[in-house]
């Protein structure tokens, strides 16, 4: 079980929280813009990448408010987790 | 005599008894060539049943299958080896039971015992919507000539006797689903009877060859890939790559519809035959079956968050833990001997992909999830008629990649058995 550092609570284990999926997918500025493949792009492609993922959690049973974390996907380390609206902190 | 009909006759099982001696190898062991018609990257058992009935059905045996690792080192040997064909959707009717049609005579076809034992799948309901679901199911599969029946309490109790049907219980059983036709094979063997058997018809199974890159032509076209041993030509390069999927397909800029998760399983210490069946309950996630060595093999769940780890968290069979041990009080006392994890790549509509890619040469077959092992000969067979027609099997048109774009789901995330 992971041990996620809520911004705002601090280190919180993984049941209080809800996963989110992949951060920083905005919605279409102009949806009405948008052909089917870019639809498609936006609502099921995923980077799923192997290393460093910037993903959403939510603590659900905690303060109820989402945030953003950048965790390792091959050894679950988390790096970072930050405010949403906050941009993707550069990582070395 | 070394040819594959002689190699475990009781004749020389005994002779070797006897005399000793080393087995020989069951399959080659070459050195990659320069180039090949068709490079499969994943000699998972999906990845070795395409090779094999390319090379079989259609001629095409200029074949290498790549793997990173070891044959069936992935999911393929870590998988609870549940085999069933009662899914919702008609398209997923139709490849799942094109699979199962084609286990019952696997054994014979690749000479090489798979141990499929259609001892019958239980998908338990404890509640009013369970049985709905489980009764238009059962129906569903039913219009579709796929075996399916409803059971009662006591029906399922008779055919499964370890089962509790109390009704004082958090969750009572309400009755539950019953493919007969369903069972298990084992896994392991799966692997090695196709990489056996696609190796004598001339295909290159060449492991410890991890994929670094796809290279293409000026026009895009797929012409070769990069690997740790070397740069290997290939007209067709086909992605069966389960959990790394979208690393693999990232190679050649394609995007992926696709997450990938952390699937447990676990198996208890051996016992004498109890379970005479497979029991799955998805409302409250007890998933297992009795191996022929006499293990309880049982199925967690995925955890919450994508990862490539190998490893969930404890939290996830322990659930599982729990509601086995309250529909199966006999076992409580059981010890659990290992728990492991395998990476599966799970798409938004819950059914794989396969075929063509935006990328001419470039071939995919994944997103089978939590519950790829009961496809596999179905899945290389109509994925090997794909690759060398280059149009879609019939079975495998709908599970086309530009189902996303057109909007073509096809939605299963109530038959797959285990909850993501």
């Amino acid at each position: 079980m992971l041990l996620i550092p809520c911004p705002w609570c601090g280190p919180r284990p993984e049941n209080e929280f809800h996963y989110g999926g992949e951060a920083h997918i905005a919605r279409p500025a102009d949806p009405s813009a948008l052909d089917d493949a870019a639809w498609a792009d936006f609502l099921y492609m995923r980077s799923n990448p192997k290393g460093l993922l910037a993903e959403r959690w939510r603590h659900l049973h905690g303060c109820g408010r989402f945030f953003n974390c950048l965790r390792d996907t091959v050894s679950d380390r988390i790096a970072v987790t930050y405010k949403p609206g906050e941009p993707r902190p550069a990582m070395p | 005599m070394d040819n594959a009909t002689m190699r475990f006759s009781a004749f020389s099982l005994l002779r070797h008894g006897i005399l000793g001696g080393t087995w020989s190898p069951q399959w080659r062991d070459p050195e990659p060539r320069a180039g090949y018609d068709v490079v499969i990257v994943g000699a998972g058992g999906h990845g070795l049943a395409t090779a094999y009935y390319l090379a079989k059905q259609h001629g095409i045996r200029n074949v290498a299958v790549l793997e990173r690792g070891w044959l069936g080192g992935g999911n393929t040997g870590r998988n609870t080896t549940v085999i069933r064909s009662n899914y919702l959707q008609d398209a997923s009717a139709a490849i799942y039971e094109h699979a199962l049609k084609l286990w019952h005579g696997l054994a014979a076809e690749l000479n090489y015992n798979v141990m499929y034992s259609a001892r019958g799948v239980l998908m338990l309901a404890h509640n009013e919507h369970d049985v709905r679901v489980g009764r238009r199911h059962v129906h569903a599969n039913r219009l579709n000539g796929i075996d399916n029946e409803w059971l009662s309490p006591e029906q399922a109790k008779a055919f499964c006797p370890p089962l509790n049907i109390r009704r004082d219980i958090r969750y009572p059983v309400l009755g539950g689903a019953l493919q007969r036709r369903g069972g298990v094979a084992r896994h392991d063997a799966v692997a090695w009877g196709y990489a056996r058997a696609t190796s004598d018809l001339g295909v290159d199974i060449l492991q410890n060859c991890e994929v670094t890159a796809i290279r293409r032509n000026t026009a895009g076209r797929v012409i070769a890939v990069e690997t740790s041993r070397g740069r290997i030509a290939a007209r067709k390069v086909a992605v069966v790559a389960a959990g790394h999927t979208s690393v693999l397909m990232a190679m050649a800029s394609v995007r992926m519809p696709i997450e990938s998760f952390p699937l447990q399983a676990l198996v208890s210490e051996p016992v004498k035959p109890v379970m005479p069946c497979v029991v799955m309950s998805n409302t409250i996630h007890a998933y297992l079956s009795q191996s022929d060595k006499g293990e309880l093999v049982i199925g967690a769940g995925t955890d919450a968050h994508t990862s490539y780890s190998q490893a969930g968290g404890l939290h996830v069979p322990a659930h599982t833990l729990e509601a086995i041990c309250e529909l199966f009080p006999a076992f409580r006392r059981l010890r659990m001997l290992r728990n492991w994890g395998g990476i599966v790549d799970v798409t938004p509509d819950r059914s794989p992909i396969i075929g063509q890619t935006p990328v001419p040469g470039l071939y995919v077959n994944c997103g089978w999830g939590t519950g790829g092992f009961k496809a596999t000969p179905g899945s290389g067979h109509v994925f090997a008629a794909t690759i060398a027609n280059d149009e879609p099997h019939p079975i495998a048109a709908p599970f086309s990649l530009d189902r996303f774009s057109a909007g073509r789901m096809i939605d299963e995330a109530a038959a797959a058995a285990v909850a993501h």
